[in-house]
């Protein structure tokens, strides 16, 4: 059972923790957006 | 899309929960290996649905080299990403449910060593976008991606024509699987496609928007005066 529920949390780990790097790039480029409609 | 994006990630999460319970709670317990042969619903789903990711890749670098659309591209470096993270939970969970029933955690056979080189090349593709510079980036990432893609038969016949210590396919290779199994790994792999469907398209959004940014900034260098730089 320890396997099990270690693959099925190792899954959603590397899901999380992808989604985790979009928002930051996201939020990145947001910023950038923000800096160029200053200029 | 936009629009429907919030009630998309609600049913998602909403059919990912209930394919999770299913595999958990519903479907049958396996005679041989017990509670353990359940990862057969996270690590098979996983690998389909990173095939569909790789394919979408090769199609769309093809379409690239073929008319340089912009688009394509942005389709295959999107394509590329969702399919490294489905085949590294492929390859995660393949060694977590072998040690329980092989005794061992790895082994170099075709299979196994295929999808790892399966891996590799599709995170050196990615490595070449962020690191390699120019307008010939695209156009060599897309060459690197076609012939990628020749590992990806090689990695799904490789246990037909090899002996694996990987099983046989039981679906769609002559084996047999009970029809409340087979009812729980097509539900996981409708809920895995969903949920790939929308983090694709997240990230084909952002990298059309990087597209848009990158091309503003080098249209503003272009118009300041020299000396506001």
């Amino acid at each position: 059972m320890n396997f099990l529920y270690a693959a099925y949390a190792a899954t959603w780990l590397i899901h999380i923790g992808y989604l985790v790097t979009l928002a930051r790039r996201y939020a990145r480029l947001r910023g950038k957006i923000r800096e160029l409609a200053k200029r | 899309m936009k629009r429907a994006f919030p009630i998309l990630a609600v049913l998602t999460a909403a059919l990912l929960s209930y394919a999770l319970y299913e595999a958990l709670v519903v479907a049958p317990t396996d005679a041989m290996q017990g509670d353990v042969y359940r990862i057969i619903y996270y690590h098979v789903p996983s690998a389909w649905t990173m095939f569909v990711f790789f394919i979408v890749n090769f199609v769309a670098s093809v379409v690239y080299l073929v008319r340089r659309s912009a688009k394509a591209d942005a389709v295959a470096v999107a394509a590329a990403e969702v399919g490294v993270v489905f085949c590294s939970v492929v390859l995660v969970t393949g060694p977590l449910w072998a040690r329980p029933v092989w005794g061992i955690w790895w082994t170099w056979d075709v299979r196994l060593t295929s999808t790892l080189v399966l891996w590799l090349i599709y995170v050196s593709y990615l490595m070449l976008r962020r690191f390699a510079g120019g307008g010939q980036m695209p156009v060599l990432a897309a060459a690197l991606a076609v012939f990628g893609a020749l590992d990806m038969p090689l990695v799904y016949f490789s246990i037909w024509f090899f002996r694996t210590q990987h099983p046989q396919p039981v679906v769609g290779g002559g084996g047999s699987i009970d029809p409340r199994m087979l009812h729980v790994w097509l539900l996981n792999w409708l809920a895995f496609l969903c949920f790939g469907g929308l983090v694709f398209w997240s990230r084909y959004r952002l990298e059309v928007l990087q597209q848009e940014v990158d091309e503003a900034e080098a249209l503003q260098s272009l118009l300041e005066p020299r000396g506001a730089r």
